[in-house]
């Protein structure tokens, strides 16, 4: 009998992955079935683009089916429950899911409800509805206090508010409203990013595009009537233009089935990226708690390593090989005015961002557009 | 002085600067005025930036307290 291998989540590492075990194993060896929410595959990272009228959000959403190998069996409707003792999936519809190997994949979710006053007084750009708002808001903006920050850490694409500030203050530039607008960017740490030498790149950049940084503040409440926002260490600033990145969260069915911590990240081995405690089981992507950015790039990366581990359980005398995850990511650093850094580094190395410059802002656009190619199939 | 029960501890080992931090950060979110967390952590950075935030936020800091490998952070919630 084929070895049953259930793939949950539909995003850039559970397609990946299915492709690259359908691509590895024949028929005969697996069969593949991955379960999504909604069927649609979203390239997330373009929703930074959004706000500021340079991507259509059309553009960023394509069936997941196009995007999947023939031979790989797609359930839509996501799923209500995970039993790992009887190896079962409780689907939306109500269908038990039998499987030999699991790999969660189920991303994260934005959880606003956990900062009082989130919905009424911020903005955001991680979805298609709050991005498309937070155009229009940027579109009728005559200056006054921007402020711009994380309410919580983690949080998915950790570089994208630092490439919304530095490209909101470009935008507000060219719109003739800069001068009339004061930035501030809120950390929640004591620097201006997590790994100290991104900071160390982006804090001289901030300073000399005249952006406030805000240490240490962590978002307790938004007061949306006064346009106040409190941070649990006792501050209070005002602002005219709110943006937030919003709280995140493991997603309902891992919190619901008991798989995740108190935030519902799934307790992971960074190395062979099983889940804690239940041989078989894999994690990747977001969903789980390995120390390294909650991104594309890194459920990417995962994805290879989890598929040549996976065809080596099904089939050893085939694919002998049995590779650990090293943390690697590879992500753009968008700084605006048309330029862009790259950084890059795993578990053992920080990254050391080059200096910003037109190549890698052309490459990072080049690659929104390529990655639909490229990407899910395995390609890159 | 007499050491005051632990709430919450945090076990934070392995885990690189500003993850200890951040952990304490949401310990002390997680529990009620007056009560106390621990947080641990091997990473030496967080000698610096641990009592650093405690003094900002004003929480009470209760010290920090070398262990074999680690160190043990505590604070008690004061507001």
């Amino acid at each position: 009998m084929a070895h049953r291998i259930a793939i949950l989540g539909g995003g850039v590492g559970g397609t990946l992955l299915a492709n690259l075990l359908r691509k590895s194993l024949s028929r005969a060896d697996a069969q593949i079935t991955i379960i999504d929410t909604t069927g649609r595959h979203v390239y997330q990272p373009g929703w930074l683009y959004v706000p500021f009228g340079e991507e259509n959000p059309r553009h960023l959403i394509k069936p997941e089916r196009r995007l999947l190998r023939a031979g790989i069996s797609l359930r839509t409707g996501g799923a209500q429950s995970i039993d790992l003792a009887a190896r079962t999936i409780r689907l939306a519809g109500g269908d038990l899911l039998p499987f030999d190997t699991l790999v969660l994949a189920t991303g994260a979710v934005l959880a606003p409800e956990a900062v009082p006053g989130f919905a009424e007084g911020a903005h955001h750009f991680y979805s298609e509805e709050a991005a498309l708002r937070l155009k229009a808001a940027l579109e009728s903006f005559q200056g006054g206090k921007l402020v711009i920050g994380v309410a919580d850490i983690p949080y998915k694409c950790p570089p994208a508010v630092l490439e919304f500030v530095l490209k909101v203050e470009d935008f507000l530039t060219k719109r003739g409203v800069r001068d009339k607008t004061q930035i501030t960017y809120l950390s929640p740490i004591n620097r201006a990013f997590t790994i100290e030498s991104v900071s160390e790149f982006i804090a001289p950049i901030l300073e000399r595009r005249g952006i406030v940084l805000e240490l240490f503040f962590n978002t307790e409440s938004i007061d949306p009537e006064k346009k106040l926002i409190s941070s649990m260490e006792g501050e209070t600033i005002g602002y005219d233009l709110l943006v937030l990145v919003p709280p995140h969260r493991g997603a309902p069915v891992i919190r619901d089935s008991g798989l995740g911590d108190e935030l519902g990240w799934i307790p992971t081995d960074r190395h062979t990226l099983e889940v804690t405690g239940h041989e078989g089981i894999y994690a990747l992507g977001d969903a789980t708690d390995v120390p390294v950015s909650k991104s594309g790039s890194a459920a990417h990366f995962e994805a290879k390593v989890l598929a040549r581990r996976i065809a080596h359980h099904v089939n050893p005398a085939k694919h002998a090989a049995y590779p650990c995850y090293d943390g690697k990511v590879l992500c753009f650093l968008e700084t605006g005015h048309g330029e862009a850094s790259q950084i890059v580094f795993d578990f053992e190395h920080p990254p050391k961002p080059p200096a910003p410059n037109r190549f890698y802002h052309y490459e990072k656009l080049l690659f929104n557009k390529i990655y639909w190619y490229v990407v899910p199939r395995g390609i890159v | 002085m007499i050491a005051p029960t632990v709430a919450k501890e945090i076990d934070a080992r392995g885990s690189f600067c500003p993850g200890p931090l951040l952990e304490l950060i949401r310990g002390v979110k997680s529990v009620a005025v007056g009560q106390t967390v621990a947080v641990l952590s091997s990473d030496p950075g967080s000698n610096k930036d641990i009592p650093v935030w405690i003094q900002k936020a004003r929480h009470e800091f209760i010290g920090s307290f070398p262990e074999q490998g680690y160190t043990r952070f505590m604070v008690t919630k004061t507001h």
